[in-house]
């Protein structure tokens, strides 16, 4: 038997990425999917320092009921990893047999642009090792209208796996995004979605 | 129901109550808090220059008899301690809610210091929430509390409080009136003859709270889910309930909404029903010590609990010896990546040629600590908020009789305006001598772009006074005075040797250009680009830090990320080879 470090029951999701790339629009969105269909959720972000171009991660957890609002080590269900390094960096929360979906982009660090550190070497061979789905989400996104939906992407990649309406999901996305953007987000989540599903088939 | 933070739910609560009026100073975990509540209809709200004159304010306006919330963050309690002490002699007149967010683990604070201790050593009742619905419900409750006790209350957040959302049942708005201000020195003159009889009179608050935490259901016993009989007991509180509830599921909790004070018969009659009694709690001993105190004895679990650091469920499974999840280690080569100014943030040569100068550069809080960390590593000391300037008088008062690198004083716009007023009139006052640099970017920038004393920017947009920061130097008495565009780096190298050469006088220079976050001052400007020809692959561009620059790690060629930068041309400036090109 797994043991597990909550008795709640609830779904803990990580995302994790490099301030500025909408990890917390998404998580918001994913949250705001769970409530409107009757579930009850969590999510705990960090801001303040960490924004400026550091790492970032927001916890979701979710279900019929939930205690805690932090994901633990070896606790998660999925981890949506925004970027290859924060998804490395972040590995170890992820449970046996959990869910790792994570863009294909590799964003330098300062101390890398620098010279004073290195990137990992072949993250993605890395990450499929831990069973990682990697999502050209940068590409699809651009695709569908705009690189800036590629957080909208990868939730769609999420949203297969999770027991949500499409048609919820649809709706939180256009209440949430900037006017104007709503077709072309809910374009990129269906591209995020049937990307995944081509994989499954 | 509604998706809210702690910090927003708060603010709702507070509303809810017919809170009328809301000061502040920004600081993370906090800031929300004001903004959200600066949103609701008819209230006014302001951003103070700092948490003392917040508290100031609020006195003055729950003394008038209106309710009153003041938010800020952990260490600006530091700051506002003082009429705090005494705002619990003299009570209330309105209800006043004073909110507290501590940052244990320190994501974005210089300590992690525990603002319990700040409600006990200034009898201030301390509520504390566990979600953002206990944050609601308990602010909404905090100001008739703080009425009939005549006491203002503290409410405690911690990062995970502030910044966690869960759905929240909001209210209707209570239509409060605002109570008649009598004059009364006994209660509001805290000069010796008075303040000996609030003294006495607080004694008789306190009781009549103490009184009242024994009975409040905001102290409640939380059952256990009946596997072991409740052999174990637990009291904990705000987040670290939610933790307790998950990691030790079998154990019968006592939940505190209350954490000063402590209601004393419940934690008695609590301790007498469990076999084994334990407190659990977060980079502090404040409640262990309070328990312990009431003569009760605690057990210890099988492996200490850390001593700093935030907690979570699996921090407190271990501790109690229970068999954790495995998991995959993370892998030990992977670079950091910590947090960096903006790609074009326009103060960023400041740090470099402070660098260039081998200043001793005497730093202060805000986006400008990033200075610290290399490449730029352009910073000695870092310590509260207007430290610089009065730090840096104390290098020179310790090395004026020796041989010694410049001492370069660092501090923002706000940051001045917070507490380095204070401290550049001490050191003219005492004829103190060095280079203080005022990085005036037009904004509390850390905190997310808030309005401050300088750039006539109010909480909710009132007309204001953009005040002139040379004018106000120069009335403070400090006769050399400059004001520099920092993007100009010829010109941030001339004035700061010059005024690092001067060793009779103080100098104050001026950078003053906006933050690039700033979308209505900072114009974005077409991204450069490198000439691969020319570029020698030196690599003093990329020493400068810019987030949008790198080199290639084989050819060591630079490349400018188009997306990143915003065309502030600092880059091009530092290339000795023309390499960076406009078009």
């Amino acid at each position: 038997m797994t043991s597990s470090v909550y008795s709640d029951g609830a779904t803990s999701v990580l995302l994790c990425g490099v301030g500025g790339q909408g990890t917390i629009l998404a998580a918001d969105i994913l949250a705001k999917t769970v409530c409107a269909s009757g579930d009850v959720v969590k999510l705990s972000e960090i801001h303040g320092m960490a924004q400026r171009g550091g790492s970032v991660t927001t916890d979701v957890r979710f279900g019929k009921y939930v205690n805690s609002m932090v994901c633990c080590q070896g606790s998660c269900d999925a981890i949506l990893a925004f970027e290859t390094t924060e998804a490395l960096r972040n590995i170890s929360y992820l449970r046996d047999g959990g869910m790792l979906i994570v863009n294909d982009q590799s964003i330098k660090p300062l101390p890398v642009l620098t010279g004073d550190s290195v990137m990992p070497e072949e993250p993605e061979s890395q990450l499929r090792a831990y069973g990682g789905k990697l999502i050209p989400a940068q590409d699809i996104a651009q695709k569908t209208g705009s690189i800036k939906t590629a957080n909208v992407v990868l939730l769609g990649a999420l949203s297969t796996s999770l027991l949500y309406e499409q048609r919820v999901w649809e709706e939180q996305i256009s209440a949430s995004v900037p006017k104007g953007t709503e077709a072309m987000n809910i374009a990129a989540f269906r591209a995020g979605r049937a990307f995944v599903q081509n994989i499954h088939d | 129901m509604e998706l809210l933070s702690g910090n927003q739910a708060i603010a709702q609560g507070a509303w809810e109550a017919g809170c009328q009026i809301g000061v502040a100073y920004p600081g993370t975990p906090s800031t929300e808090t004001m903004e959200t509540f600066a949103k609701l209809p008819d209230v006014y709200a302001e951003w103070a220059p700092n948490e003392k004159v917040a508290v100031e304010v609020g006195a003055g306006a729950s003394a008038a008899g209106t309710r009153v919330l003041a938010t800020m963050k952990h260490v600006g309690v530091n700051v506002a301690a003082d009429p705090l002490f005494t705002l619990a002699y003299t009570g209330v007149g309105g209800g006043m809610l004073i909110l507290t967010a501590d940052d244990p683990g320190m994501h974005s604070s210089q300590n992690e210091q525990d603002n319990h201790f700040y409600a006990r050593a200034a009898h201030i009742p301390m509520l504390e929430p566990s979600d953002s619905q206990e944050a609601h419900d308990m602010a909404k409750v905090a100001f008739e509390l703080s009425e009939r006790f005549d006491l203002p209350f503290f409410i405690r957040s911690t990062v995970r409080i502030s910044h966690a959302k869960s759905p929240v049942e909001v209210g209707e708005r209570e239509n409060f009136t605002p109570k008649q201000y009598k004059k009364n020195p006994a209660k509001w003159v805290m000069m010796p003859a008075f303040a000996i009889g609030r003294r006495a009179s607080l004694d008789q608050r306190v009781d009549a709270v103490t009184a009242w935490a024994d009975e409040t259901p905001l102290n409640r016993i939380v059952p256990g889910d009946g596997s072991d009989d409740g052999d174990i007991g637990v009291i904990c509180t705000g987040a670290i309930y939610q933790y307790v509830r998950d990691a030790l599921p079998e154990a019968r909790i006592l939940k505190l909404g209350v954490t000063w004070p402590l209601p004393k018969l419940k934690i008695q009659n609590f301790a007498f029903g469990v076999k084994h009694l334990y407190v659990v709690e977060e980079a502090s001993t404040y409640l262990s010590e309070q328990v312990r105190a009431l003569g009760i004895k605690l057990d210890q679990p099988e492996n200490p609990l850390p001593r700093d650091g935030e907690l979570d469920p699996w921090a407190i499974q271990i501790a109690f010896g229970k068999r954790v999840p495995t998991h995959t280690d993370t892998p030990e080569d992977l670079p950091a990546r910590p947090p960096a100014l903006c790609a074009g943030c326009p103060h960023r040569p400041v740090f470099r040629e402070l660098g260039r100068l081998h200043a001793i550069v005497v730093g202060d809080i805000g986006c400008y600590t990033l200075g610290a960390l290399p490449p730029l590593s352009a910073m000695d000391t870092t310590l509260c908020m207007g430290a610089s300037v009065s730090m840096g008088h104390g290098f020179e008062l310790a090395l004026h009789h020796t041989e010694h690198r410049p001492i370069v004083s660092v501090i923002g716009d706000s940051t001045f305006g917070h507490s380095g007023l204070e401290s550049l009139l001490g050191t003219v006052y005492n004829s103190g001598i060095g280079t203080i640099c005022i990085l005036d970017n037009r904004t509390t920038a850390m905190t997310g772009q808030q309005g401050d004393m300088f750039n006539g920017i109010t909480l909710q947009h009132r007309p204001t006074r953009e005040l002139n920061m040379a004018q106000v130097v120069r009335a403070l008495g400090v006769d050399d005075v400059e004001e520099i565009n920092p993007n100009n780096i010829k010109a941030v190298r001339e004035a700061l040797q010059r005024a690092t050469k001067a060793d009779d006088r103080l100098s104050v220079l001026i950078f003053r250009s906006p933050c690039v976050q700033l979308k209505d001052s900072f114009v974005r400007q077409k991204p450069l680009h490198v000439d691969e020809e020319k570029c020698t692959t030196c690599g003093v561009c990329v020493s400068i830090g810019c987030p949008a620059l790198s080199s290639d790690l084989d050819s060591g060629i630079a490349h400018i990320d188009e997306v990143q930068c915003v065309g502030c041309k600092q880059c091009q400036q530092y290339c000795a080879f023309h390499a960076i090109k406009e078009d």
